[in-house]
């Protein structure tokens, strides 16, 4: 028997939390940072190891591991990962490794805790990507729910626990909606890996209701306009670390649900509502974006342009039934949905980036408001510098991560029609706009009086860490073929799957 | 590999090292660190671009495409990276690594001293990466990257002295309104991926006659053929770029930025890059006659009316500026009446002596220690005889007097215009000859506003500039002089012409462009028609107009202010164009997203959908609440009562 990488990257970080927790007191902080850079380096060496001996030219799962777990339900732990998960495992252990380096200096109470905390996400993280069971798969979306509630009201700023619980009250909702479709369709498929549900033969009803449960829950995620406004709340109030998980990885997770359960399980209805997502994903893009101009507190600023960038998600998602109506062609689509994949680990690097980048920043001064910004790059050049790229890959500057996906999306969508693809590419106009007019204001211009003080700039430390998000940034944008390449087979299976109606057999 | 490829790659990535040197180590290797490594490296891919038009042009070479990466596969759909060295663009490449190396030579005076003397060098080399990368690219992916690539540093070279709040507003609105063009074109790129299945030039010109004959509908009941829909997304991106109107408001806004760069990036080569890609895509717009049309239009208004705003501006830089406005509008109008070579022509003499304008008033600037207003200026060609001499060839260049550059190009561009057959024709016409006089009056305005006339400046003693800035000026005097005479048969030449083998002309057209060799065909008698022409007399008024008000007569431009006041308060106001802008979209922008935000996410979603729902649920349960007493005799109320109408229920049903 092989291996088992994936079991690995799930239980690992479960039992350095635990090992973690029992180091002791704040006084031994030091041992827990080491403990935990050198478990999250062990993490991202696995994760690294799966993209390595990852065959591209399958479409099935890869590293399956099964066992039987509850027999009498036939739920099993069954895990896998294909072309759509097996990037965004990679992409978890990358954004921990940054949590665990950029929390060094920014978290100085609760160090343990603070650690422990988001092994447990990490593991929920993974766990999620990589099961193949839906109840399984539902067992670790919720149990991501709570070390996140932990993180925002332990560590978060002022007004913690009301965004604590509307992100826990929000999300929650939609996830029982989830559950009941789960166990409507095993009651089905008599079986409850995701695989069989995919066969399932369900009527428009049925699919629309279970499609209704599923846009609930992941759509929450997303989120989706209208049911944002949790995270723009829970963002400003969350630690730096918090922030960067719930932008890189949380919004992921939702997305890579509508990959797995809403695509391929309820095609007629996503076809019935294709229209519909569009409409909300072109809101997303367009108004959110307006709204995240109309911001004065720059984290919430970042925050509401990590929803409109994730409209090119579902956007391109959704667009794919769009398309094939028109075309009729099966490759036609392959670029919006690859593009859409894209945008999932660009995103994390954009807002992600920021986020971190933010953190830093906030450490040191202690404000959110933009106004008592300006002039920064006066005291913190380097880090200025820094943000300067981040900003540019957020408003998709070709050459950098953010570029890659939205182009893609702009680019395929047109199949569907001019006028979809002209409302997506506002986001050239709307995301600079935002992007570098909040720039300015914090970055440019005459010193804010109110900065005239020694500011350290970044310390070398945090350097690195920068450095590697604009080694990703980069990456993706100069080369991004190494990230789509795995893909292709799993998502020609995906559209197949997807596409094929159900009501016809 | 063929030598031709690796030549190519030296070209394009030479700067990109040197500004990857010299932005990452600044520290270690200060500023003569700097500024030798970046123009050592700008010099070798000077030296590569002059080994490609020996090989193109004296070797005749055929034109070589090849692949460096696969950028992307998905689908039925591959992006690549990868070069076309062709003669268009080589010539642009030349003309980009000339004036960059210049440029970069010239910044050594002008930049000493500066705060971000490394950041600057860093800059300007990425900025020669960015424009090789985009006229040398084979693709509109790789086209849209270097587009993007050179507005994004343009912006941070406008917003170079961010300290100042009107450089960082400056570069912020360059940056927008050039991704307002830059919107149009990823929807055309969309439009040709789409339709054509690859963005490789080659395969798109293959699919042009498809293009043709489909047509969209971009309205329920409007359908336009597809081609004029994907030219004219295109030439939404050449508006932004190379600064057509509407598009035009951040060129002036643009000289927050160091000289050397209004003169690299704002005068000689990124704000071209429309015009290159006009003529790049000639295959496809020489289809879309509607849109040709609408090119010559906007190009010929902005000829005229932007210059005439340059009439009334005194800071010596928005003179230039809005000149180089001016000239855009010329070499647009140019394609637009079919005449592509002409206007890569006219690129090319414009950015010898736009560029030499530019280096001039930044000399200028210097020596007054960075006074800009002409006002304060005067007579200072006693002190600054290289700056003088050199700012007159340019002048002289710019106003098309033969035998210098522009006389060539520009009076092409006028013939061309007047023999197109296009509606818009006749406005063209009149706009780029009334333009000649307007080009000639803001010129010799200028010229003689700062050097002849009594000294002004007060500052301080003046002095000629260093060496390293008269060098450029003298070597691109030197371009202005003569580029026009060398190159105008060879670009003439109607089967055999520099740039015939890259230029799609329809029947049409290329009769036009007979037209055009005629007087080339028959030796050196372009000199003695320069006489037959009206342009020139146009331009001899100008002058005459110009020395009468600002040598002779200096009160006279006061009464002819006074006497048109309304024309004159129009033209102070640029006809209005940044005050709607700043009412309509900025104001209006703000407006809008205020109330999607106060209204739509703050009170619909989460006052009324968010914490509605949460307060109804509160409420529910404070009245549910209220039977829970605790009072055992309210429960056996409560009991007895549910008994008597569960009985009734039962016997009455």
């Amino acid at each position: 028997m092989t291996f088992p990488l994936l079991s690995f990257l799930i239980w690992l970080p479960v039992f350095a939390a635990a090992a973690v927790l029992l180091c002791g007191s704040d006084a031994r902080a030091n041992l827990v940072r080491w403990f935990s850079l050198s478990i999250s380096i062990l993490l991202l060496a696995a994760s690294v190891c799966v993209y390595a001996r990852f065959d591209p030219s399958l479409a099935t799962m890869q590293f399956s591991e099964s066992f039987n777990w509850i027999d009498i339900l036939k739920v099993r732990y069954s895990l896998g990962v294909d072309g759509i998960s097996m990037p965004l495992v990679v992409l978890a252990s990358y954004t921990h490794l940054l949590v665990v380096l950029a929390a060094w200096q920014l978290i100085k109470n609760k160090v343990k805790q603070y650690y422990a905390v988001f092994f447990l996400i990490q593991a929920a993280i993974n766990g999620v990507f990589c099961a193949t069971d839906a109840v399984l798969y539902f067992v670790f979306w919720e149990a991501m729910l709570i070390p996140m509630y932990l993180c925002i009201g332990i560590w978060g700023s002022e007004n913690r626990s009301y965004a604590a619980i509307k992100f826990f009250l929000y999300t929650f909702l939609g996830s029982t909606l989830l559950l009941i479709s789960i166990l409507y369709m095993g009651s089905l498929a008599n079986d409850f890996s995701i695989a069989s549900f995919y066969s399932l033969n369900l009527s428009l009803t049925e699919q629309l209701f279970i499609f209704f449960a599923f846009f609930l829950s992941f759509g929450v995620k997303v989120p989706m306009w209208p049911v944002h406004t949790w995270l723009p709340d829970a963002h400003t109030q969350a630690p730096a670390g918090g922030s960067v998980i719930l932008a890189a990885l949380m919004l992921k997770v939702g997305a890579y649900g509508f990959f797995r359960f809403c695509l391929p399980i309820v095609p007629d209805a996503n076809m019935y509502m294709a229209p519909y997502m569009i409409a909300l994903s072109l809101l997303a893009i367009v108004y959110i974006g307006a709204v995240a101009l109309a911001q004065t507190d720059m984290k919430r600023l970042i925050a509401y342009s990590s929803v409109a960038h994730m409209g090119f998600v579902t956007l391109g998602l959704f667009v794919i039934y769009k398309i094939f109506a028109v075309t009729h062609n099966y490759q036609d689509p392959i670029l919006a949905l690859e593009g859409a994949m894209v945008q999932m680990i660009a995103h994390a690097f954009g807002s992600g980036a920021m986020f971190l980048a933010f953190g830093i920043v906030y450490d040191k001064l202690h404000t959110r408001t933009i106004s008592d910004f300006g002039g920064l790059a006066h005291k913190m050049p380097y880090f200025a510098a820094f943000f300067l790229v981040f900003a540019l890959a957020n408003i998709g500057l070709p050459g950098t991560s953010g570029f890659v996906g939205e182009f893609m999306v702009i680019l395929g969508v047109y199949k569907a029609s001019f006028w979809i693809s002209f409302a997506a590419a506002l986001t050239l106009i709307v995301a600079a706009s935002y992007t570098l007019w909040m720039y300015k204001r914090v970055f440019y211009g005459p010193l804010n009086p109110s900065l005239d003080m020694p500011i350290e700039d970044v310390s070398c430390l945090e350097k690195i860490v920068l450095w590697m998000l604009v080694f990703a940034i980069f990456a993706i944008g100069l080369y991004p073929d190494f990230l789509v390449e795995p893909m292709h087979a799993s998502i020609n299976n995906l559209l197949m799957l997807s596409l094929k109606s159900k009501l016809l057999v | 590999m063929k030598p031709i490829h690796i030549i190519t790659e030296v070209l394009v990535f030479s700067p990109l090292v040197g500004a990857i040197i010299s932005g990452l180590f600044a520290k270690k290797i200060g500023p003569r660190g700097a500024h030798y490594i970046t123009i050592s490296y700008v010099f070798c891919a000077f030296i590569a671009a002059c080994a490609l038009v020996n090989l193109s042009y004296f070797g005749n070479v055929p034109s070589v495409n090849f692949t460096l990466y696969n950028w992307l596969s998905t689908g039925s759909t591959n992006f690549q990276v990868g070069f076309l060295v062709d003669r268009l663009s080589i010539m642009m490449a030349f003309i980009v690594t000339f004036i960059s190396l210049l440029v970069h030579i010239y910044s050594i005076g002008y930049m000493k001293g500066d705060k971000g003397y490394q950041r600057f060098f860093s800059y300007v080399s990425l900025f020669t990466f960015a424009m090789l990368a985009l006229v040398m690219a084979n693709n509109c992916m790789q086209l849209f990257f270097g587009w993007e690539g050179v507005g994004v540093v343009s912006y941070l070279l406008i917003g170079f002295w961010f300290h100042r709040d009107s450089a960082a507003s400056g570069s912020l609105k360059a940056f927008l309104v050039n991704r307002v063009g830059d919107f149009g074109f990823i929807l055309g790129i969309a439009a040709l991926l789409a339709s054509t299945g690859s963005l490789d030039y080659n395969k798109i010109f293959l699919h042009t006659q498809s293009l043709v004959s489909h047509s969209v509908n971009i309205l329920p009941h409007v359908s336009i053929p597809l081609i004029d829909l994907v030219c004219f997304c295109l030439f939404i991106g050449a508006m932004g770029k190379s600064a057509q109107i509407p598009l035009h408001i951040w060129l002036p806004e643009s000289m927050e930025g160091p000289t050397p760069i209004s003169a690299l990036i704002h005068a000689a080569t990124m704000v071209t890059a429309g015009i290159y890609m006009i003529t790049r895509m000639s295959p496809l717009f020489e289809y879309a006659p509607d849109v040709l049309n609408i090119i010559l239009f906007i190009g010929s208004s902005g000829a005229l009316l932007l210059g005439l705003v340059g009439l009334v501006q005194n800071d010596i830089k928005k003179v230039v500026a809005y000149s180089t406005l001016s000239q855009l509008g010329y070499m647009i109008a140019a394609t637009g009446a079919s005449a592509y070579a002409v206007g890569m022509f006219h690129l090319v003499t414009h950015a010898f002596f736009k560029a030499l304008l530019f280096l001039g008033a930044g000399s200028v600037i210097v020596a007054l220690h960075h006074e800009q207003d002409m006002r304060r200026m005067g007579g200072l060609r006693h002190y600054m005889p290289v700056t003088f001499w050199t700012f007159l060839i340019g002048t002289l260049a710019l106003t098309a007097v033969p035998p210098f550059a522009g006389f060539f190009s520009k009076d092409a561009i006028i013939e061309a215009v007047s023999l197109s057959e296009l509606p818009c024709a006749t406005w063209a016409i009149f706009c780029l000859n009334i333009g000649a006089f307007v080009t000639s009056l803001y010129s010799f305005r200028a010229l003689f506003m700062t050097f002849f006339g009594e000294t002004r400046y007060t500052g301080g003693k003046i002095t000629e500039s260093t060496w390293t800035i008269c060098l450029p000026l003298f070597l691109l005097a030197i371009g202005s002089i003569c580029s026009g005479y060398i190159l105008a048969p060879s670009i003439f030449m109607p089967l055999d012409g520099l740039l015939s083998s890259v230029i799609y002309l329809s029947p049409d057209a290329a009769n036009v462009a007979n037209d055009l060799a005629i007087p080339y065909t028959v030796g050196d008698g372009v000199f003695f028609e320069a006489f037959e022409h009206l342009p020139f007399w146009l331009t001899l008024l100008g002058f005459i107009t110009a020395y009468y008000s600002y040598i002779v007569n200096k009160d006279f431009p006061n009464i002819i202010a006074a006497k048109f006041s309304l024309f004159y308060r129009v033209l102070i106001a640029k006809f209005g164009f940044d005050t709607f802008n700043e009412w309509f979209f900025v104001k209006g922008l703000k407006r809008i997203s205020t109330s999607c935000y106060k209204v739509g996410d703050m009170l619909l979603i989460d006052k009324i959908l968010v914490h509605g729902s949460a307060n109804e649920v509160l409420s529910a349960s404070g009245f549910l609440r209220k039977f829970q007493t605790g009072y055992l005799y309210h429960y056996t109320f409560g009991m007895v009562l549910g008994l008597a109408i569960f009985i009734l229920v039962v016997l009455y049903i």
